[in-house]
């Protein structure tokens, strides 16, 4: 049977309780009857024959390419970069993607006599792997070849040394990007597409750049004008970027760009309830979820904490396409959207969504309350084309825990930013104005970013700009079962219930709303009429 | 008049610094014009008399009164009417100069009000003072004035000495204490002052020698130890020094208590004044002599204003601790008779004695006390004292006002038996708050019970002190001045009023005493107290912050990051190891934990030495590159927030900041971008391997407080400027040095010794998202060799010695 499109579910009383994702636990809520609950596309079946797939994207590249193999020679420069921890989410299991496509990529330089390799994570201004993430992205053989002979490198935006400035955009923007990516004679960036705002000329413009050169679109305005940033047309955070890959190729770059989508199978068999949906529950899955939930409420949180980091999906690829960087990020959303999208008719008063334990940015971390906000009101509220799943004016109810907490070695910067600079002000263009260039610039930050395993000084103000449109766009944030003080220090509501949260609501859309739950997982694109 | 019998007479006054001496002193410049008054000063440490003689005597506001009657002319009048004269009654001849001698030899009049007061005086020194005092100024006046005779060829005149006594002298009996002399009671023993003397002075020789013994000074060296920890070998030494003195002070209390007691006086105050009376009229000679023998000398009924006091004497710390909760009984019969009088009337009274001069027919006692003729009942104060404060309460730290306890009255021994079970177990349960190894607020608790013990412990020490006084059952009779008083005329009576038939008790209480007690203890008086609280950390805060230049030195283990050089070794170790072989490690430094705590509580820098060995052959440069992911992986994770952002803070505001630890540096290199400067330990280098052997002793101990110095000079700056944060009482010596001492999650010895400095302490936590590990064990490092390095298997070096 093929797999069934997402659909829109319209709450009766005859509808099961909703599951929820609430950080490291889930819950199961019974939605106002009329309620709308929005529903992925079902996992797509993967391709037969990864590696094979893999070899005949690289060998019948899209655009104005060549086939990798005539784009190799004896004596080249030749440099990978792929993408970081943040992708994909959760971390996959073996073997990565990543592992699969360079293989195939080293095999083909081999064959080639190619020697001068080097691989570059591309962090951006994202914390560094650890030497067990990057094993696992890589696999053991790869990671063994390059690592011991210091070729195996992560980009470092701080290290003037190792970043070249390649020019202004007719925009006027810096493009500054790492040295040793720019100077090789081939580029080839592998991507994990795992959302629409992923790959095209984002994946080195951003994920190779400086502050110097990010600064231009991760930035309030830019963020104001994306609607959403999930869709590149409409979305002045791709333009910026799109101008720069377009520099960065007229300066001579050689790229070569290889794109891989997955399909939702995010977890495994025993946590196979998570995407199901709640009517279809078999009696194990009924099982599983009060087994395991009731597991959790019991656990003292470092523990369900590290149980979820530990969980790998089963995620399997479901095209990858090679070649030009803007043919091959077509195909690519072509086949996103083929799983991701939904049609959703209408906005609605009230969405609600519930937060799971990880984001990009906590992945074998802490979700701390700035990650929070940023996933529902960066992330999961900019799922949608054409318009907002919300209507202007309308609430946001979220579901999390909300902690206040912070990995000290991997957000120091977020520790001081919620402490400082959120106690005095949420105003994100007063931020950007007062604080952005104190915290970019820090030595210490700048010291912990390239020595140790913390995301760069400036990373939490922009994990606060990304919450920029819906901010503007929304007359109320709630959050359920949070932390209130965390709550309130983001400058939201809190409430201890939905029905304490509906009624919130309410002073702000009035009585009777509308209500649309965003049901994740599987992670899904709103395409609202 | 008094004011005719005394005018042109010079009257000296010994003891004017004291509170009855104040306020006779004063009395007589306002009320007896035309006297002039010489007062015998001893010199203090700093000041000359003269300059006590401003400061502690004109400057008290007992003059307020005087000098808004006399304005501008004060001055002049004071320079005209009042001089000063070095002299100390505590030695012979009283050290006087020539220029005092001449002076003292001219007076009439005597009035030789200087004693130790205090109840709990140490023999000795009660002996030097009460005993020999009187004696000592009845010698001297002698001597004087046979030299002046000698000189002048007339025959000898001698002064009148009015020696101010106290009615207890005569007291260890019920019923009638008559005005007579010591030597005529029938209830006093016979006691030989001389042997006293030279016993007492005996005691405090032998004493201090006892005090010298090798196991004392250990016993000593122990409760310091135990106090203050490893807080290095100078601030030991004061302490045990100070610790041997006050044991010595302590016991020649307790013998001078345990004398008087079996003697049958209530303390040694009242013991050595009995004796004093003896001596004086033994050794008087000729020299006219008359005692006045004051109960317990209370504030002003109204001269020079009522409630005028000075210091906080005997009924007031009762009373206040009573008002704050703390003492919860107090011994004492409802019916029994507190004898307390006003100091106005006392001072009245020997203004008329000295008008009136010596009784021809010999020596003759005054008693002046209300007992008999204006009894207050206990149970009558006590319901005073109680209404009073249960409306007008004090407040506790928390703003809230507190509930006087209600007394039962009962026996001294019952309360004594309570009190003193209470002190042993809150000094039993604060022994082992110290010995647990806890930090932060939950040490506070220790902190919190050591005042709980000492509040207990005083209000022990005012029943055995007071108890006697309030259960005391003679009457002391005052037939003699009272005759005086109605032999005065009416406007002598009105002005030197000293009936005690006057005083309504009630008012007194009420309107007179309370107010002026409670303004003097400085107690929280409205709910506004912790906003007050507060506002104080609030200002040590800004202090520290401040935009002045400072500069700031912080400790690592504990202080920055909750972690030690034995988890930095055993991560770093654990990192070149198999499983196998990393779990014998980490299994071994465990067992070896309680060792090694030991050795570090006896000597920090012995214990460093001894522990770094064990990173003999330890390749340097592969450590100094796994030091990177130690801060990641442990140290970091146990990094304190806050106290990097208030290191940071310290460098945003311009301060210079400093790291001093015995950590290696290689293992607190990730840290050097915080700090300008970092002391910290190194070791020797062969061949590319550590030896083991430090190239410097760490700087621990008084070396920090040296480093300190150094570095606030070297910015231009003193230790005045200097902040040092630091956790444990082997800093102590940096934080005496420094201006502003920040006391970092202390144990519960140095939350002690913070509270009772008013240092400013902070609770600086982990952050709660980092994972959490028990153990300090390291990632294997990829291409870990499979055989353990030679430097983590000589295990025989590592062994702490």
């Amino acid at each position: 049977m093929s797999p069934r499109p997402g659909f829109v579910l319209e709450v009766d009383r005859s509808t099961p309780a909703t599951l929820i994702w609430h950080g490291e636990g889930f819950r199961l809520e019974r939605l106002p009857v009329g309620s709308r609950v929005v529903y992925g596309p079902e996992p797509l079946a993967p391709l037969a024959n990864s590696d094979q797939a893999i070899r005949h994207a690289l060998d019948n590249p899209l655009g104005d390419s060549k086939p990798l193999r005539a784009l190799l020679y004896p004596g080249m420069r030749l440099t990978i970069a792929f993408d970081d921890i943040s992708l994909p989410l959760p971390p996959m299991r073996p073997p990565d993607v990543r592992q699969r496509v360079i293989e195939a990529v080293l095999d083909l330089a081999a064959d080639s006599g190619v020697d001068d390799v080097v691989l570059i994570a591309a962090l951006a201004l994202h914390r560094r792997m650890t030497d067990p993430e990057l094993r696992h992205a890589l696999g053991d053989r790869v990671f063994e070849a390059f690592a011991p002979h210091g070729l195996l490198l992560q980009h470092d935006a701080e290290d003037p040394q190792n970043l070249i400035h390649l020019g202004f955009t007719d925009h006027g923007e810096d493009v500054e990007i790492n040295r040793r990516a720019a100077e090789s004679d081939l580029l080839i960036y592998v991507n994990i597409n795992l959302s629409a705002m992923d790959g095209g000329h984002k994946s080195v413009a951003t994920g190779l750049a400086s502050y110097r050169s990010l600064k231009h679109h991760h930035n309030v305005r830019s963020m104001m004008n994306s609607h959403s940033f999930m869709d590149m047309h409409h979305s002045e955070l791709h333009s910026s970027n799109w101008r720069m890959g377009r520099l960065i190729a007229e300066s001579g770059v050689k790229l070569f760009q290889i794109e891989t989508t997955l399909n939702t199978d995010t977890f495994p068999e025993q946590l196979g309830f998570l995407q199901k949906r709640e009517w279809e529950w078999s009696l194990r899955d009924r099982a599983s979820f009060l087994a395991t939930s009731s597991a959790l409420e019991r656990m003292p949180g470092e523990l369900s904490r590290r149980i979820f980091h530990a969980v790998r999906a089963p995620h399997d690829l479901t095209s990858v396409q090679a070649g030009a960087v803007e043919a091959v990020h077509e195909s690519t959303l072509a086949n996103l959207y083929r799983q991701q999208l939904v049609e959703v008719s209408g906005q609605t008063d009230v969405l609600t969504m519930g937060l799971p334990y990880i984001g990009p940015y906590n992945v074998n971390s802490t979700m701390n309350p700035i990650l929070v906000a940023c996933l529902g009101l960066g992330y999961f509220f900019n799922l949608y084309r054409g318009k907002p799943l919300v209507r202007e004016g309308g609430v946001v109810i979220i579901s999390h825990p909300t902690p206040w907490e912070f990995n000290p070695v991997h957000h120091p910067s977020y520790i001081d930013f919620f402490e400082q600079v959120l106690a005095e002000t949420t105003d994100m263009f007063e931020i950007e104005a007062k604080y952005e260039e104190s915290y970019a610039t820090d030595p210490w930050y700048v010291h912990l970013y390239r020595t140790s395993y913390a995301y760069h000084g400036v990373h939490p103000l922009y994990m606060w700009y990304w919450c920029a449109h819906a901010l503007q766009h929304l007359g109320r944030v709630i959050v359920v079962g949070g932390d209130r003080a965390a709550v309130h220090r983001l400058g939201f509501s809190s409430a201890s219930t939905f029905a304490d949260a509906l009624e919130l609501a309410e002073d702000v859309v009035g009585r009777d709303p509308t209500i649309t739950h965003l049901h994740v997982p599987s992670l899904l694109m709103a395409d609202v009429t | 008049m008094i004011t005719d019998d005394l005018a042109g007479r010079r009257i000296a006054v010994t003891g004017a610094t004291g509170f009855l001496g104040t306020a006779l002193v004063e009395r007589l410049l306002r009320s007896v014009p035309e006297c002039e008054i010489i007062v015998v000063v001893r010199p203090g440490q700093r000041q000359g008399p003269g300059e006590r003689t401003r400061r502690e005597i004109l400057r008290n506001d007992c003059f307020d009164r005087l000098r808004g009657e006399l304005g501008e002319r004060f001055d002049d009048v004071i320079a005209r009417r009042l001089h000063t004269i070095a002299g100390d009654v505590g030695r012979d001849g009283l050290a006087l100069d020539e220029a005092g001698r001449a002076l003292l030899g001219s007076c009439d009049i005597v009035i030789h009000a200087a004693a130790s007061v205090t109840f709990d005086a140490p023999l000795d020194g009660a002996v030097e003072v009460n005993l020999l005092g009187p004696s000592r100024v009845a010698d001297t006046l002698r001597e004087l004035a046979a030299e002046r005779a000698a000189r002048e060829g007339v025959a000898e005149s001698l002064p009148h000495l009015i020696a101010v006594s106290t009615a207890y002298v005569n007291s260890g009996h019920k019923g009638d204490a008559a005005e007579e002399l010591i030597t005529s009671s029938k209830f006093v023993s016979k006691i030989d002052w001389r042997a006293e003397v030279r016993a007492a002075r005996r005691a405090r020789a032998d004493e201090d020698a006892t005090s010298r013994s090798p196991e004392r000074l250990a016993a000593f060296h122990r409760s310091a130890r135990s106090e203050l920890g490893a807080a290095g070998t100078a601030l030991l030494a004061e302490k045990t020094e100070h610790l041997r003195v006050d044991w010595v002070h302590d016991r020649m209390v307790e013998l001078g208590r345990g004398r008087a007691r079996a003697l049958g006086w209530p303390d040694a105050y009242a013991f050595t004044k009995s004796l004093g009376e003896n001596a004086l009229l033994d050794i008087r000679g000729e020299l006219p002599v008359t005692f006045v023998r004051p109960s317990i000398v209370e504030s002003a009924l109204s001269q020079p204003r009522p409630g005028w006091i000075r210091g906080f004497r005997m009924a007031e710390p009762v009373i206040i601790s009573y008002a704050r909760g703390l003492l919860r009984q107090f011994p004492g019969v409802p019916e029994g008779i507190v004898d307390v009088i006003p100091v106005d009337l006392v001072v009245a009274a020997l203004i008329a004695v000295a008008a009136i001069g010596p009784d021809p027919s010999g020596p003759t006692v005054y008693q002046v006390a209300s007992g008999v003729r204006n009894p207050l009942r206990y149970g009558q104060l006590v319901d005073l004292v109680e209404r009073w404060f249960t409306e007008r309460p004090l407040y506790d730290h928390r703003g809230q006002p507190i509930v006087v306890p209600k007394w039962s009255f009962p026996g001294r021994g019952r309360v004594q038996g309570q009190l003193r079970r209470a002190t042993r177990a809150l000094g039993a349960a604060e022994r082992l708050v110290n010995s647990l190894p806890l930090r932060g607020e939950r040490a506070e608790g220790g902190a919190r019970l050591e005042e709980r013990r000492v509040q207990a412990e005083r209000a022990l020490s005012y029943v055995e002190l007071y108890g006697a006084y309030s259960e005391t059952e003679a009457r002391f009779r005052m037939d003699r001045t009272v005759r005086l008083f109605e032999s005065l005329d009416a406007a002598d009576r009105a002005a030197f009023c000293f009936d005690p038939a006057v005083i309504d008790w009630r008012q007194y209480i009420e309107d007179v005493h309370l107010p002026s007690v409670v303004e003097h203890a400085r107690v929280r008086t409205t709910a506004s107290g912790k906003r007050t609280m507060a506002s104080r950390e609030e200002r040590s805060l800004k202090a520290i912050l401040s935009d002045q230049p400072r500069c700031a030195a912080f400790d690592l283990e504990n202080t920055l990051i909750a972690s030690n050089v034995v988890e930095s070794y055993a991560w770093l170790a654990t990192r070149h190891l198999e499983r196998v072989e990393r779990a014998r490690l980490v299994a071994g430094l465990l067992a070896e934990g309680p060792k090694l705590l030991r050795l570090d509580r006896r000597d920090r820098s012995d214990f460093l030495r001894a522990f770094y060995r064990r990173y003999d052959g330890a390749p340097a440069d592969q450590l100094r590159l796994d030091s990177y992911e130690l801060y990641s992986d442990l140290l970091g994770l146990r990094a304190f927030p806050e106290a990097i952002a208030r290191v940071r803070r310290h460098r945003a505001l311009g301060h210079r900041t400093l790291l001093i630890t015995g950590a290696l540096d290689f293992v607190v290199e990730p840290l050097r971008p915080l700090f300008d400067e970092i002391v910290c330990a190194s070791m020797d280098e062969r061949d590319g391997k550590f030896t083991g052997e430090l190239t410097q002793s760490p700087p621990t101990g008084e070396a920090r407080a040296l480093l300190l110095d150094e570095f606030a000079r070297a910015q231009g700056l003193s230790l005045c400027d200097a902040v040092a944060y630091a956790d444990s009482t082997s800093d102590l010596p940096m934080l005496e040095a420094a201006g502003f001492p920040v006391v970092v999650n202390p144990e519960a010895k140095l939350a002690a010794i913070a509270r009772r400095r008013g240092w400013f302490i902070e609770h600086w936590k982990r952050s709660a998202g980092g994972p959490r590990r028990t153990l300090a064990i390291a990632t294997r490092r990829p291409g870990v060799q499979t055989r353990p390095p030679s430097w983590l298997t000589k295990s025989s070096a590592g062994e702490a010695r």
